[in-house]
């Protein structure tokens, strides 16, 4: 099980309580299209997808990127149990969107960026290894079905 | 593959960050060592404190050579050969240390531009640092 300390478990809850998740979904996931262009692959109903201006204006994307959020919210609220938490997320991607789970740890860096770009000196070295652990915890949940 | 437009970006950013090289440097240094604390083997000869002399000026020169890279991008195999040469026959880093490094060095450019930090200019800095630290891996083998 994973140890979380009082200070990383307070970073994290910070984090969280800073993030839009319509304005902030919607940016990483442009990021993760724009800087990744390959994970476009899974997107193929999104319609306009040709640029940044493109992905930032499209409707899907942004509904899109609040339910990634709102994903990540469940590890938040359990994280104490977060493999569980995402045993039927997990399955859900490997076995019906079919996404190789090499691309959650890019989400995560978009993510991560994102956060920097809006928290700024508040987003501290300390904050960041936090936020990390807590999305690298995600990832290796999300990964966790694939077989 | 940068189009020229990424590369105008690339050079206006890091000639942005040359006189705060100490400063983006040694975030980004701390940034790492914080988040994947296996990065600090490599350096148990320095002292890699939060503000460290060392910290500072070991910040400041991997900046100035990133900005060196910018300037000079279509020869970088050319200009970054005695790097490239130091890091594989004496630095021997694990090569996995470079993603962890950049990364760092993106978000602390996204701490200090903020939304100037945009996606096009996110794309463009990742594919520098990947076709630069490639280049630094080159003769690992």
């Amino acid at each position: 099980m994973v140890q979380w300390t009082a200070e990383e478990r307070a970073a994290i809850q910070a984090v969280f309580a800073k993030l839009d998740y319509e304005s902030v979904g919607l940016e990483s996931l442009t990021r993760l299209l724009v800087v990744y262009p390959w994970t476009r692959r899974y997107f193929g109903g999104f319609g306009n997808l040709f640029n940044s201006e493109a992905i930032m204006a499209n409707p899907k994307v942004a509904a899109h990127g609040t339910v990634v959020l709102q994903g990540l919210e469940m590890a938040l609220k359990n994280m104490d149990d977060i493999k569980n938490t995402y045993a039927s997320l997990s399955e859900l991607h490997s076995e019906k969107l079919q996404v190789d789970p090499g691309n959650f740890q890019l989400f995560g860096d978009c993510l991560t960026v994102v956060i920097a770009t809006r928290m700024r000196t508040e987003f501290t070295p300390d904050i960041q290894a936090a936020w990390q652990k807590f999305l690298a915890v995600a990832v290796s949940a999300l990964r966790k079905q694939y077989n | 593959m940068l189009s020229n437009t990424e590369k105008e970006l690339i050079v206006q950013i890091w000639d942005k960050m040359l006189p705060v090289a100490e400063e983006i440097g040694s975030e980004a240094l701390l940034r790492m060592f914080t988040t994947f604390p296996k990065t600090k083997t490599y350096f148990s000869h320095l002292d890699i404190s939060p503000r460290s002399e060392h910290l500072r000026c070991h910040g400041k020169k991997i900046v100035q050579a990133l900005a060196e890279g910018a300037r000079n991008i279509s020869t970088l195999t050319t200009t970054l050969a005695p790097l490239s040469r130091f890091h594989a026959y004496q630095l021997r880093i694990h090569p996995t240390n470079f993603k962890l490094l950049n990364h760092c060095i993106l978000v602390t450019l996204a701490c200090h531009m903020g939304e100037n930090f945009t996606p096009v200019a996110h794309a463009a800095i990742d594919k520098f640092l990947s076709a630069f630290s490639a280049v630094l891996a080159e003769k690992f083998r």
